[in-house]
């Protein structure tokens, strides 16, 4: 299995939207090569033909009526927004001034 | 005021049943051994003394009026603070919700109130539940009450730590890999994680969806059996929540007993990595277990030795996806806003100012273990395993009724002593992982004390999905056994803080 660079962390950082610090970069590099090395036995099996057990329930699709049942209150639902205006969330810009 | 903080949950709410104790004495007798005492364990990230004092109030009226209370009335309960609690702070033990008042209270923590159990506040544990020693809170570390110097297992180590110092009668914690019965098991104390869907996950914070479940924490099995009736039960909110009765656990734990049983030893469960201590104690609780009338059999369980790989595939993959949801923009931390960032480049800050090492090292390790090219080796692998093993007990369970572990490979280790080294941190979840992989039931409760140490060793006992309450069956026969043998119970013997 390959190692892991600290360019692959930098990337993987860059996927799952955490702004590392550099020398986070290092570390973890060292950490996730050990770990994933640690656990890649699990390919062993990959090749059996053994179905893939997502969760231990068999899962179905919850529907429920569509009636009118009480809910939070728009300030309730607020309460914890770092930043709020006219009763909405207030997120800071998606779109550059451009 | 010593004495009421050593009664069971059961002794207790009999006490106030009768009248012989109110909630309002009970409960300020917690809250006064917490102020003693939690500044050296801190096993509590929140006390809500104004709440717990109201619901004790509320319990002693109700007596008053003569009104119908529930089994647990006026016994206090430690809560992890995974679950939200309306009005109080739920930090999950991150800075990313630092100061997060939730506007409603979780399934659980509504049925700890409908059933007038006094919640004292919410108990420390590793970040996002992700951890084996409570090292991980971004709130500092719980002290093991057996020695502060020690770790007190994790994650809920908050809540074990309550009950080993005598702050709560009973607590409630997760486990998602061993996070309830790996903690009972290095604090001498009991902790149950019932079969997957058996307590519903509304209002738990989700670390890893098709694991995490809720289960009580307790210093009896009596007194785990009965929290576990008052949590348990169908859910409509939780699509992964059970439709079936709670199996009887209450009448299970009134009647131990172990005669005719077959009883499980699997192979895999000892070896390398295993302390002599507990090794020598487990044996023991096997001797035992064949003097109260069981018949032992030596199971093979090969799949297991892959357990622990599978599980650090598939808990950080599902992390990387359930953890996407603290973004900075609805709840929770912010950072970088200053009119200089994009959303995306405030999500990124926020989360690295508010996640942890172990956070991130989970976030990344999913989302590498997802990403295309890696995906059938990794995550597609992993799942693979978790069928085998799935296939291993149901294999084992034609043979025997229960199988019996040790709960962890050691005794409590030093605070910090694993820290920079994640492996052999997540070595302390070997023997109770399976279990989650599979999603049937376990329990963990003291088998003495380890010879080199003198630290609690944990027994762990398995059953098949929904048949929780052979769990307390046999669990209560072994805990009978013990106590007569060493004639008190464990806990007599921790240390005075």
């Amino acid at each position: 299995m390959p190692g892991i660079t600290r360019e692959e962390v930098a990337h993987l950082a860059r996927l799952a939207r955490l702004e590392l610090k550099p020398e986070e970069l290092d570390h973890f590099a060292g950490q996730l090569d050990d770990i994933i090395g640690a656990v890649a036995r699990v390919s062993e099996v990959a090749d059996q033909d053994v179905p893939p057990t997502s969760h231990p329930l068999p899962l179905t699709n919850v529907m429920r009526t569509d009636e009118v049942r009480p809910s939070l209150t728009p300030e309730q639902a607020l309460s914890g927004a770092p930043a709020q205006e006219q009763q909405r969330f207030k997120v800071p810009q998606i779109l550059g001034e451009d | 005021m010593t004495d009421i903080i050593k009664l069971t949950a059961a002794e207790t709410a009999e006490k106030i049943a009768s009248g012989e104790l109110t909630a309002v004495e009970v409960t300020e007798a917690h809250l006064a051994r917490i102020e003693a005492v939690d500044e050296k364990v801190h096993a509590f990230l929140h006390v809500d003394r104004e709440g717990a004092l109201a619901q004790a109030r509320a319990v002693d009226e109700k007596r008053a009026r003569g009104e119908k209370l529930g089994p647990l009335a006026g016994v206090p309960l430690a809560l992890k603070d995974i679950f939200t609690t309306e009005g109080v702070p739920t930090t999950v033990g991150s800075k990313i919700l630092e100061g997060w008042i939730p506007p409603y209270d979780a399934t659980l923590t509504k049925r700890l109130k409908a059933a007038d159990v006094v919640i004292l506040g919410k108990t420390n544990m590793d970040e996002f539940a992700m951890g084996s020693s409570t090292e991980n809170s971004a709130y500092g570390p719980t002290g093991n009450p057996w020695d502060l110097t020690k770790i007190p297992g994790g994650s809920g180590g908050g809540s074990s730590a309550a009950l080993a110092s005598f702050q709560a009668p009973l607590a409630i914690g997760t486990d998602t890999g061993g996070s309830i019965r790996q903690p009972a098991a290095v604090t001498g104390t009991v902790g149950v994680k019932p079969t997957y869907g058996a307590v519903s996950r509304f209002g738990m914070v989700a670390f890893s969806s098709s694991l995490d479940q809720g289960g009580p924490c307790a210093r009896t099995v009596l007194d785990a059996a009965l929290l576990h009736e008052v949590i348990a039960g169908h859910d409509p909110l939780d699509s992964t929540s059970i439709d079936a009765p709670v199996p009887p656990v209450v009448e299970a734990a009134r009647n131990g007993s172990v005669e005719g049983m077959r009883v499980g030893v699997v192979k895999q469960f000892r070896g390398e990595g295993y302390q002599a201590g507990v090794i020598q104690r487990f044996d023991e609780s096997v001797e035992l277990l064949k003097e109260l009338g069981a018949e032992i059999v030596e199971l093979d369980c090969p799949s297991f030795d892959l357990a622990l790989s599978a599980y650090y595939l598939i808990a950080p993959s599902e992390c990387s996806s359930n953890l996407a949801r603290f973004d900075g923009l609805r709840y929770g931390l912010r950072t970088g806003d200053d009119g200089g960032h994009s959303a995306e480049e405030v999500t990124s800050l926020t989360r690295e100012a508010g996640f942890g090492p172990e956070v991130k090292r989970r976030i990344m390790l999913g989302t590498y273990a997802l990403s295309s090219g890696y995906y059938d080796a990794y995550y597609g692998s992993a799942q693979k395993v978790r069928t085998l093993i799935t296939r291993d007990f149901e294999k084992a369970f034609e043979q025997v009724d229960v199988i019996v572990s040790p709960t962890t490979p050691t005794t409590a280790f030093a605070i910090g002593e694993r820290a920079d080294d994640p492996m052999a941190m997540y070595l302390a979840d070997l023997c109770t992982i399976p279990t989650n992989l599979a999603g049937n039931a376990a329990m963990s409760l003291p088998c003495g004390l380890a010879p080199e140490d003198n630290l609690p060793v944990g027994l762990q006992i398995i059953a098949p999905a929904l048949k929780d309450d052979r769990l307390y069956k046999v669990g209560a026969a072994v805990e009978a056994a013990f106590v007569e043998k060493w004639g008190h119970p464990l806990l007599e013997e921790v240390p005075s803080l």
